[in-house]
């Protein structure tokens, strides 16, 4: 056991620092978020009368390449936030820069499947899988966007030496935030692309 | 030990130590093997029948492993689990009833 979690910076009446706590209440409020964006892709799921469907448009082994690289992105976060915890700067900078530049090839992933669709035919005005798809990653594209944002306000804030030891929950706010995105990404790789490719032909018409 | 950090403060919200890198990288190991797992059954046309609640258990397994241990929800303060937990399922008693609502096919999807 390497760290020991943070008190808080003024007392309170749980024991927990604040900001964390509403971290976690902002958190538990995103997942009422995407939980809708995904019950609005289910709902419409099977219902378009007019194609590409999914079947026909999800290329599954180019987004499990960008799924592995959001995986290892969560990785390298938390041995940036362990290096933090113990001091070493240096080692922090790296790892951190490390997730940013991870974070950036997801969303490159991104971009250039957004593209490949929009040349296939396939945009959010196309049919309802289009709306709901764009909408839905959409959405977690912005999230990993401003978390990419974020870890680089990190990498410089260290390096002008304004992330010392007593900014060590900032780091783990960053850190919640950016492995929330991944684990949204990981109900949406499992709903929206293995699970509606593997339905077969039918379900998308 | 993280600056200003209290053994007794943080023994009071009942937050306990963080895991070590070795155990991140253990946790990434299976969370990489089981995304590798996820994709090889994808691509055996004779699960297709079962996927879904294949695909589902195993995505299940590795969002808990990523937020008890990348997000320290095992380690941290019972509150903080309340409060991201309740969130979880009041957003899948949404998914639920939308989907019962305007979809009752997909759960009755044979």
């Amino acid at each position: 056991m390497s760290q020991v979690a943070h008190a808080p910076e003024h007392p309170t009446v749980t024991g927990i620092d604040n900001r964390k706590l509403l971290m976690w209440v902002f958190l538990a409020s995103d997942c009422l978020f995407f939980g809708s964006l995904i019950a609005t892709y289910l709902i419409y799921f099977g219902r378009s009368v007019v194609g590409p469907y999914p079947h026909d448009i999800l290329d599954i082994p180019v987004t499990s390449v960008s799924t592995f690289v959001l995986l290892l992105s969560s990785f390298m976060f938390v041995l940036s936030l362990a290096a933090h915890t113990r001091g070493d700067y240096k080692a922090f900078r790296v790892w951190v820069f490390c997730t940013a530049v991870l974070g950036s090839t997801f969303l490159g992933f991104q971009v250039f499947e957004f593209q490949h669709f929009v040349h296939e035919g396939l945009t959010p005005r196309t049919n309802l899988f289009g709306t709901t798809f764009f909408t839905l990653t959409g959405f977690h594209g912005a999230h990993v966007t401003i978390g990419v944002v974020w870890l680089l306000t990190l990498f410089f804030l260290s390096l002008r030496g304004k992330l010392g030891a007593d900014k060590n929950l900032a780091v783990d706010l960053a850190g919640l935030y950016w492995h929330f995105v991944d684990i949204v990404w990981i109900v949406i790789f499992t709903v929206i692309y293995l699970t509606g490719v593997a339905l077969g032909p039918g379900v998308g018409k | 030990m993280a600056h200003g950090n209290s053994p007794a403060a943080a023994h009071h919200s009942g937050e306990r130590q963080h895991p070590t890198p070795a155990t991140y990288a253990k946790i990434a190991t299976t969370l990489v093997l089981i995304t590798m797992l996820e994709v090889g059954i994808f691509y055996v046309q004779a699960l297709h029948s079962v996927v879904i609640p294949i695909f589902f258990i195993l995505s299940v397994i590795k969002f808990a492993l990523v937020v008890m241990f990348y997000m320290h929800l095992r380690f941290d303060a019972r509150l903080l689990a309340w409060v991201f937990v309740g969130g979880l399922v009041l957003a899948l008693a949404v998914v639920t009833a939308l989907i019962g609502l305007f979809h009752k096919g997909l759960l009755l999807r044979p």
